[in-house]
């Protein structure tokens, strides 16, 4: 795909950030030139950017007025966004382990039902997809992944839960997510990971990076006991081109 | 060994710095103080770098007890009344405070936040290198929830001698009677020109639903031509989110990251400690200006607060008798 067929408007965030625009969608082509844009953006450590947040379909760089003038910043985007190869590099696929159903995922039965599917067969067309992860947000490492089978889509819960366990895998709309730590949450939970994609307290304190991908790997209750109970457990990865 | 013991802790009361910056695209959001004006006069009046960890009060203030072997200074910033040891303590003002002395901090008079700084600051381990508490993912400040009774808060040693007595300029960011500036955008092309000519004609009132997340206004709704869903993208300190019911919420420090609302305009940096004194019940009107006009904004008060906090500092750490 040529780079200049993507489309792509500049908005401003007050005095405080520009927004990098890419259409309202959310396209595996398009999320891929904005994680690699992000990169190029802070590789050039551009005078006066402070932030750079990379979602599905837009950047958002935040900056000091103080430092360096928006329209000044605009200018020094255009140029990047122009010239930034979409990067072809391996990319971390992580495998992560899940334990589906039970009290670790109380909404699978629910879920399968509405999806008149067998709760197994649910597991299996969960399992069975690399899925990309679009973006961090809402709360510190949790991860947004797109490519949810077209028969796991299925509507939010009427009303949101006050909180949901760390480590939440659920299904809401078309999309699936890995949550970190507790939180509201008006998905459906299938399931849980002991591995902790946010942890202070670690080295690396955030295990994933938004154009990175991951796969679920069905695990036994006694297995996630014990990976839980591991504080250093770190789930396997491959490259993936 | 130095502390506080917290007696009280007020109404909601958090360890706060200037923020944690550089995990945005982690889903990490700043945090840090909701009035920055009246921070960083509370490190000046106390002699500490700009940005060290104070505490943030909301409403009504902590009562404290200094613990252990040593003394330290101490400003408290914000329309509030204090007492030392029962007596009448001048905010805007630094003292010198003893082990055994009691330092009560009571109903705030205009605004909704103030500031305790102490000289060294707070011995708190920073999180991701801050020292703010982020309550919903229980990070930073003690242990990552607000003060509670009982809480110890263990003082830093201090870095050098300050004199005491120093007055400040009393700045209430909430003396400023005007409209709230907003840029428009990122999302005001969800809404037709009476829904935006609505919301810049109106009086909202900020409803009880007011935190360091974000502030919940209301009056009438305003009307989406577009839907009011988006893939979800960035929000920022004072994005303007409009969702389904048209109430604006106005996105604070401790926000989420990303949002999928659309967000009708910003509020300009140089109004968002403003916005920070606000509180349940006041009025907000908004007022749009360019992007250029923000940021001269921004730019002219960065300068003023700069020279002001030089000539405190010089006072402050002058040789002292």
């Amino acid at each position: 795909m040529a780079d200049n067929s993507v489309r792509w408007e500049f908005q401003p965030v007050a005095d405080q950030a520009v927004n990098i625009d890419f259409g309202e969608l959310i396209d595996e082509e398009i999320n891929l030139r904005i994680t690699s844009l992000a990169a190029a953006i802070n590789n050039k450590r551009l005078t006066g950017v402070t932030a750079c947040i990379p979602t599905y379909r837009s950047l958002t760089v935040a900056y000091d007025s103080a430092l360096v003038r928006q329209s000044h910043l605009i200018e020094r985007l255009k140029e990047l966004i122009t010239t930034v190869k979409t990067e072809t590099k391996t990319r971390k696929c992580w495998y992560l382990p899940v334990c589906y159903g039970g009290k670790y995922g109380v909404d699978l039965p629910a879920s399968a039902q509405t999806l008149a599917l067998s709760p197994d067969e649910l597991i299996r067309l969960h399992t069975a997809t690399c899925y990309r992860i679009y973006m961090i947000g809402f709360m510190p490492g949790f991860a947004y992944l797109g490519g949810l089978d077209a028969r796991l889509h299925i509507p939010r819960r009427t009303a949101p839960r006050q909180s949901v366990p760390a480590g939440s895998i659920s299904i809401g709309g078309i999309q699936t997510a890995v949550g970190s730590v507790a939180a509201p949450s008006g998905w459906h939970l299938l399931g849980q990971t002991p591995v902790k994609s946010f942890d202070p307290l670690r080295e690396q304190p955030f295990l994933f990076t938004a154009g990175e991908y991951i796969e679920f790997v069905p695990i036994k209750e006694n297995e996630y006991v014990k990976l839980a109970d591991d504080r250093g457990y770190m789930p396997d990865w491959n490259l993936r081109a | 060994m130095t502390y506080f013991d917290v007696l009280s802790p007020g109404l909601l009361s958090t360890l706060q710095d200037g923020g944690r910056f550089g995990y945005e695209d982690k889903g990490v959001p700043p945090s840090g103080v909701l009035d920055e004006l009246s921070f960083a006069i509370a490190n000046a009046l106390v002699g500490n770098h700009p940005g060290t960890g104070a505490i943030e009060f909301t409403l009504t203030g902590p009562s404290l007890r200094l613990c252990g072997d040593g003394y330290c200074f101490f400003s408290v910033t914000g329309d509030f009344s204090a007492t030392l040891n029962d007596a009448p303590c001048a905010t805007y003002q630094n003292h010198r405070m003893h082990p055994g002395d009691i330092l009560s901090i009571q109903r705030v008079i205009s605004g909704a936040r103030g500031y305790l700084s102490i000289s060294g600051g707070f011995a708190v381990p920073p999180v991701l290198g801050s020292v703010s508490t982020l309550m919903r993912a229980q990070l930073g400040g003690v242990n990552g929830h607000p003060l509670r009774k009982g809480d110890r808060l263990p003082v830093a040693p201090q870095r050098h001698s300050v004199c005491h007595g120093v007055r400040a300029e009393r700045i209430l960011p909430q003396m400023e009677k005007r409209a709230v500036r907003v840029v428009w955008g990122p999302q005001d092309d969800y809404f037709g020109d009476e829904a935006r000519a609505s919301f810049l004609t109106q009086t909202y009132t900020l409803s009880p639903q007011c935190d360091r997340m974000g502030y919940r206004l209301k009056g009438s709704p305003l009307a989406h031509v577009k839907g009011f869903n988006i893939i979800s993208d960035a929000i920022c300190a004072g994005s303007i989110q409009i969702p389904g019911d048209g109430q604006p919420i106005v996105a604070m420090n401790d926000r989420q990251t990303t949002g999928g609302y659309p967000k009708i305009a910003t509020v300009i940096r140089a109004d968002l400690a403003r916005l920070g004194q606000m509180k349940p019940g006041d009025p907000i009107r908004f007022e749009a200006v360019s992007v250029e006009k923000a940021e001269d904004l921004w730019q002219g008060r960065q300068k003023i607060l700069a020279q002001k906090l030089a000539t405190l500092n010089k006072k402050v750490l002058a040789a002292c008798p």
